[in-house]
């Protein structure tokens, strides 16, 4: 262990326009090493937007927000740096985001690409050590069986735990997944809800999950980062997110945010540590 | 409420049928002024096009009789050396979509607005319109002049002018793919040259090979043609043949090329079915 262990990821006073939206207002966040973080929003609140960002799929307005990866920069003031940003964090979509025509095999072994020589990876000429790998990442997402298939084959459920499969290859230390439960029915959801968790926490990779619906971040994760309107209103431990609170953060949009069994005005969870009080963020009002 | 809703949806229609009834009055006039244009230049085109010699259809029907007596009586004795020319119009057709083929990938990419920068993209369009907007023929007279008379020309030509055809439906099937699992590839850390081959070829090959089979058939009727120029293949026989008076033998070589273009068309039906 080195004497600082960098923060996995941090986010600093990220903002993104988009000609008169501001899709992202002034983001910060850091997330530890190793953590699990549920982040949860109304549609269009700027999930989405931040995490491709974070992936290095966007670039940020040139007024000096940056993101920092395990230490390094990865953006800042509306610049890229592609070196940082190529490949250091997988990320699952919530649509799957497979290449359908290609096999499941192929597409799991596509997450070598940022690593194994250019010339090699372009003509798709993976070792054996590489192919045993990805067969490896298949069968810890339990779907050994299709490696042959086309990908356009698989379920829903399936397809995402063939994208799991794919961030496992790549072997980066951050795994984000936007919205990745969202296309697919609960009990799909829950299994890949529990290969997120069991990754943070069997290869102590950091996750930022990106969710729809709370139950699951009260479910599976510490801490929740709630955001709203571009910016994060909230930040603190899952359990705090009574529906009451939501439905202050969010009004009207919280229905959206709330299983239709935990209607409002169910109890608070009584695992809910009595300190952890929940406090709202200042909204930073647009002064632009 | 749901009779409120009906209502509400009658006067909607109401208002459609009169909007539309007004659209159609102006649609009217518009239409009478489009044929008014049309059989204007028809009328001006007349004299120029000698659309006034139509009465030679009849008056010399006798020359059509005789040509026809000739054509309906084909002579295949040579059918060989026909078959053999044939073989090589194929062959012309086949070397030149190949080589387009091969370069219409690059090209095609090029000229893809989600796969290059404006700056690039525009000069290659514009590269294939050129290519695009030769006839073959102006193409093969320009390479006989190069490369001298024979099927070699002939293939040169079928490259550059087939180039510039699939290149552009090559990039309009770039153009319509799922961006998506292009995006997902990238943040493996991939490169640009990476993300073509294993986020775009995989969703574009089906179309492509569409394409390509059917300008494979396109070619083989355009390569005939060029043998009018001295660019090989069963053309410069054919046009021999009419030119010297052999209608029997034209007609065999003209049955013959009929007959391969028919199969060539289904054969390529079945390869489409085969690999898409």
């Amino acid at each position: 262990m080195t004497e600082i262990t960098p923060l996995a990821l941090s986010v600093t006073n990220l903002s993104k326009r988009y000609g008169e939206t501001r899709a992202l207002n002034s983001v910060s966040l850091m997330l530890e090493q190793g953590e699990m973080v549920a982040l949860i929003g109304a549609s269009g609140s700027g999930k989405s937007t931040l995490i491709r960002h974070i992936a290095g799929l966007e670039i940020g307005d040139g007024d000096g927000g940056r993101v920092e990866i395990l230490g390094a920069v990865s953006q800042a003031g509306g610049r890229m740096n592609r070196e940082a940003a190529r490949g250091r964090v997988a990320v699952i979509f919530q649509q799957f985001n497979l290449v359908g025509r290609l096999s499941v095999l192929t597409n799991v072994l596509i997450g070598h690409l940022g690593r194994v020589p250019r010339w090699r990876g372009t003509l798709g000429l993976f070792n054996a050590g590489e192919k045993t790998k990805a067969h490896t990442a298949l069968t810890r997402v339990g779907i050994p069986q299709v490696a042959a298939q086309r990908a356009s084959t698989l379920s829903g459920g399936q397809q995402q735990r063939a994208a799991i499969a794919r961030t496992l290859v790549q072997e980066a230390r951050i795994l984000i997944a936007d919205e990745p439960i969202s296309a697919l029915d609960p009990s799909a959801a829950r299994r890949v809800m529990d290969l997120l968790a069991d990754i943070c926490r069997e290869d102590g990779i950091t996750v930022l999950v990106s969710l729809h619906q709370v139950e699951y971040a009260r479910r599976y994760c510490r801490r929740t980062i709630a955001m709203r309107d571009g910016a994060i209103v909230y930040d603190g431990p899952s359990t705090a997110l009574s529906n009451d609170f939501l439905a202050e953060l969010y009004g009207a949009a919280s229905e959206e945010l709330v299983l239709p069994e935990a209607a409002p005005g169910n109890p608070p969870d009584p695992a809910a540590p009595l300190g952890a009080e929940p406090h709202k963020r200042q909204t930073v009002l647009a002064t632009v | 409420m749901t009779d409120v809703i009906a209502t509400t949806g009658l006067t909607d229609a109401r208002l459609a049928i009169g909007q539309t009834s007004a659209k159609a009055a102006r649609g009217s006039k518009r239409g009478w002024l489009v044929a008014l244009v049309f059989a204007g230049a028809l009328a001006a085109s007349w004299g120029p096009a000698e659309m006034g010699r139509w009465t030679y259809l009849f008056s010399d029907a006798g020359n059509m009789a005789s040509y026809a007596k000739d054509f309906l009586k084909p002579d295949f004795k040579e059918w060989l050396s026909y078959l053999n020319e044939m073989l090589v119009t194929i062959q012309i057709a086949l070397w030149g979509t190949f080589l387009a083929v091969l370069l219409s990938v690059p090209f095609g990419i090029l000229s893809a607005h989600n796969m290059a920068p404006t700056w690039v993209v525009h000069p290659v369009r514009r590269l294939m319109d050129l290519f695009r907007a030769i006839h073959e023929i102006v193409f093969a007279v320009l390479f006989v002049v190069a490369v001298g008379l024979g099927p070699f020309a002939g293939v040169m030509a079928l490259f550059v002018h087939t180039t510039g055809i699939l290149a552009k439906l090559f990039s309009e099937a770039v153009e319509a793919i799922d961006p998506r699992p292009v995006e997902a590839i990238r943040t493996t850390g991939a490169s640009r040259l990476q993300q073509v081959v294993f986020g775009v070829i995989p969703q574009v090959l089906p179309l492509w090979i569409s394409f390509s089979l059917y300008r494979l058939e396109s070619n083989i009727r355009s390569a005939t043609v060029l043998g009018l120029i001295g660019a090989g293949g069963i053309g410069q026989i054919l046009f021999e043949s009419i030119r010297g008076f052999y209608y029997p033998q034209a007609s065999a070589i003209l049955i013959i090329v009929v007959a391969t273009v028919t199969l060539m068309d289904i054969l390529s039906q079945q390869l489409r079915k085969v690999v898409i």
